[in-house]
């Protein structure tokens, strides 16, 4: 959020402006005085970043219609925790490293300690305050398959295999009060060819708004230009979810390509549609009637990639509302899409403080930041950008509060 | 940790990704070439300051299956850009046979000592000698930069693109966003190359003196050659000694250990010549004098004759790359 122009970012984007864009996605499903928190500190948590050697640049070439929105890491986010681990060294924090929490005791809805295993050896530790900061559960595939059943099994995960849910697990079994369904999550369209973890960044795809997607049945299922990409990419993830064995395709043709962001993979490519179809083992028939069905519902109009064109179809089911060309110029490609889980919505309750709502009592001595307690803020959809930001915002808040009740 | 060797992938991933753009002009230029052949991957190399940044920021380095090391592998290609354009095709070896060789030539030619520097060696000699040597090493440094111009294919030129490469290049713009291990680098960087350049104005200085003003070497402290020279040969000595310092605390997963003995030979010649000009300078008065000259003019020649195949030509290859990237940046 910004009131005016600011460093790298061009414009302003209001409180009012970025909560409406929030409700749109969540669908209302939202904490509104701890979103209206993160939205309100993001700005003031920025500044506190750079002053901790937090580094920003301008928008990614490539990315489209981000630099208004979303303030860009330089180097992304592994260069921030680098900037985060320094900082800690240079303040005299200890970090041990390859160390698994493996239990919580808990009195009174207070941490009182706990066990983990460090390099391989078991270990009890104890702390006068705890700031739970452990992720989601979207690398525990069991987790994942006890949610959504056997769909569950064509998710790929974006990032690292290691945040199995288990502190988040310990914290509900404990007493913890738990915000969001297991089935909600941040999950995009992502290259179907992707490794089953850490897959990163360079696995998404952004041809999706400027072709069609079908499923395996040759089928477009959902409106491709609902709305401008950083609001409508997570969408996709779910999309595809719920499409027979979680398998979508991207199809455009050559007078898009190029136009958005490189994939890591090549395209598949082919000469006509049924050739394609061919290719992607996609019944041809179907597939050739559903690119001519949709090339002939469009309404002419001016395509422009930067902003809502309206440039539309008529009387097709799904509709496609915006950058809606035929697709008609060879050689013609497309992308093999599955759901890429970034992280969980499920978490623990928050206050403003960050602290753990428990079932008696808000917990004087636990606290939660990022994708543990994101669930308060997202009960379902995604902003590009919008985790970083309660990350940022209450991890912050929490290390604030944890240092205050170690004091006490 | 073995790395992806591959530069056509690790660039289809980097540009698939792109967080590393603000840091340098590597991966703008990379986003800008639309086929990865070999003058282009030598472009990139050259580019590249191995400030290392990139590295610490990629989140698929290894252990990660993409197994991706930009610095590394631009390293490798660095060596090969300039292995393919010298002539003879030699870079690094043999550096120490020859540093060797012209030590002794010089111990053995002029072998009666007369009073002051020219007893030594007669100036006509000198100049003769060192003249020639300048211009093998102008010639083959230069011919070598052509060939690797015409083979990267790039266009016209501009002199603002001119002055904004040799701006960049003077400054070191692309270590200076690095880690701090690469600022470090700068700033002995800095001190080594003014330090080279300062010497050598101190040879243009006398040289003046000698032909426009009739004087004869040695110089008194206060002249310009002195005091050019004693300047440039303390630069030439810490800055060295400070590369070498930091060579060794290097993260060994950035470097081409392939390389490291080339470049490790070239600080210590560098060191040599510095440490012998002073110690002349220091003792020149002295009966010492005579094996001093000898010595420094030897190590001088040796490190003129190894100059187009040690890594002294990473400066010509760096400055074209940055002319290059001046040239194409859009307005």
């Amino acid at each position: 959020m910004h009131p005016g122009p600011h460093a790298e970012l061009e414009g302003a984007y209001p409180e009012d402006e970025y909560f409406a864009d929030l409700q749109q996605v969540t669908a209302g499903k939202t904490e509104e005085r701890l979103a209206r928190l993160a939205i309100r500190e993001s700005l003031p948590t920025n500044q506190w970043m750079r002053g901790h050697g937090a580094r920003f640049q301008p928008a990614l070439g490539g990315t489209l219609q981000l630099s208004r929105t979303n303030a860009f890491f330089l180097g992304g986010g592994k260069a921030l925790l680098n900037s985060y681990y320094s900082a800690a060294e240079r303040l005299g924090i200890q970090v041990y490293y390859d160390a698994e929490v493996t239990g919580l005791q808990l009195v009174g809805g207070a941490f009182a300690g706990g066990t983990a295993v460090l390099s391989g050896q078991p270990v009890r530790f104890r702390a006068k305050a705890l700031v739970a900061a452990s992720g989601g559960f979207e690398s525990n595939l069991d987790w994942l398959e006890e949610a959504w059943g056997e769909a569950a099994r064509n998710f790929l995960i974006r990032g690292t295999p290691y945040n199995k849910g288990t502190l988040l697990k310990l914290l509900l079994e404990q007493g913890a009060e738990s915000i969001g369904d297991p089935r909600q999550c941040h999950a995009i369209a992502i290259d179907a060819r992707s490794p089953k973890f850490d897959g990163g960044i360079v696995t998404r795809l952004d041809s999706l708004p400027l072709g069609i997607v079908v499923n395996r049945h040759g089928q477009r299922f959902a409106d491709e230009g609902a709305d401008l990409w950083p609001k409508r990419y997570a969408a996709w993830g779910r999309l595809i979810a719920f499409e027979p064995d979680q398998i979508a395709y991207s199809i455009f043709d050559a007078k898009v390509m190029g136009r958005f962001m490189p994939s890591v993979f090549p395209p598949v490519r082919a000469a006509s549609i049924a050739e394609l179809a061919g290719q992607l083992e996609l019944p041809e028939p179907e597939t050739v009637r559903t690119v001519e069905r949709f090339n002939q519902s469009i309404i002419p109009g001016r395509f422009d990639m930067t902003k809502l064109d309206g440039c539309r179809t008529q009387g097709l089911t799904p509709p496609k509302s915006n950058w809606a060309q035929p697709i008609d110029t060879a050689p013609f490609y497309a992308y093999p899409l599955r759901p890429g889980i970034t992280f969980t919505y499920l978490g623990v309750r928050v206050n403003e403080n960050a602290a753990v709502e428990m079932r008696q009592l808000t917990s004087p001595n636990i606290f939660a930041a990022g994708e543990i307690m994101a669930g308060n803020i997202l009960g379902q959809g995604y902003l590009a950008g919008i985790g970083m930001t309660i990350g940022a915002v209450f991890g912050r808040i929490a290390g604030r509060e944890a240092a205050r009740a170690a004091r006490k | 940790m073995r790395h992806e060797s591959n530069p056509a992938r690790v660039m289809t991933i980097c540009n698939a990704c792109r967080y590393c753009e603000g840091y340098c002009a590597v991966f703008p230029a990379m986003e800008r070439l639309t086929v990865f052949d070999k003058a282009s991957l030598a472009y990139l190399a050259n580019l590249c300051h191995n400030c290392a940044e990139c590295y610490y920021a990629c989140p698929y380095t290894p252990p990660h299956e993409f197994a991706v090391n930009v610095p590394k592998l631009l390293a490798e290609l660095r060596a090969q850009s300039y292995r393919e354009n010298a002539r003879p095709r030699w870079y690094g070896g043999g550096m120490l046979a020859v540093v060797v060789c012209v030590a002794a030539m010089f111990w053995g030619v002029w072998r009666m000592p007369q009073p002051g520097f020219y007893g030594v060696i007669s100036h006509r000699a000198m100049v003769e000698l060192f003249g020639a040597a300048g211009v093998f090493v102008a010639f083959m440094l230069g011919s070598s930069l052509v060939r690797y111009w015409r083979a990267s294919g790039a266009g016209g030129m501009r002199l603002r693109a001119g002055i904004t490469a040799l701006r960049d290049a003077m400054s070191l713009r692309y270590l200076a966003g690095g880690t701090s291990g690469a600022h470090a680098r700068r700033w002995f960087h800095h001190l080594t190359f003014y330090g080279f350049l300062l010497c050598f104005a101190s040879t243009l200085t006398a040289a003046f003196d000698h032909y426009a003003l009739g004087l004869r070497a040695p110089f008194p402290w206060a002249s310009a050659p002195v005091l050019l020279g004693t300047l440039g040969g303390m630069g030439l000595l810490t800055g060295p000694v400070g590369l070498l310092a930091l060579r060794r605390r290097r993260d060994p997963e950035i470097v081409d250990q392939a390389q490291s003995r080339t470049e490790t030979s070239f600080l210590g010649l560098l060191l040599l010549t510095s440490f012998t000009g002073l110690l002349l300078l220091i003792l020149r008065d002295t009966s010492a004098m005579p094996v001093l000259l000898r010595a420094h003019l030897g190590v001088v020649l040796a490190l003129f004759l190894t100059m187009p195949y040690g890594k002294f030509v990473h400066g010509a290859y760096r400055f074209a790359a940055l002319l290059r990237y001046a040239l194409e940046a859009p307005d």
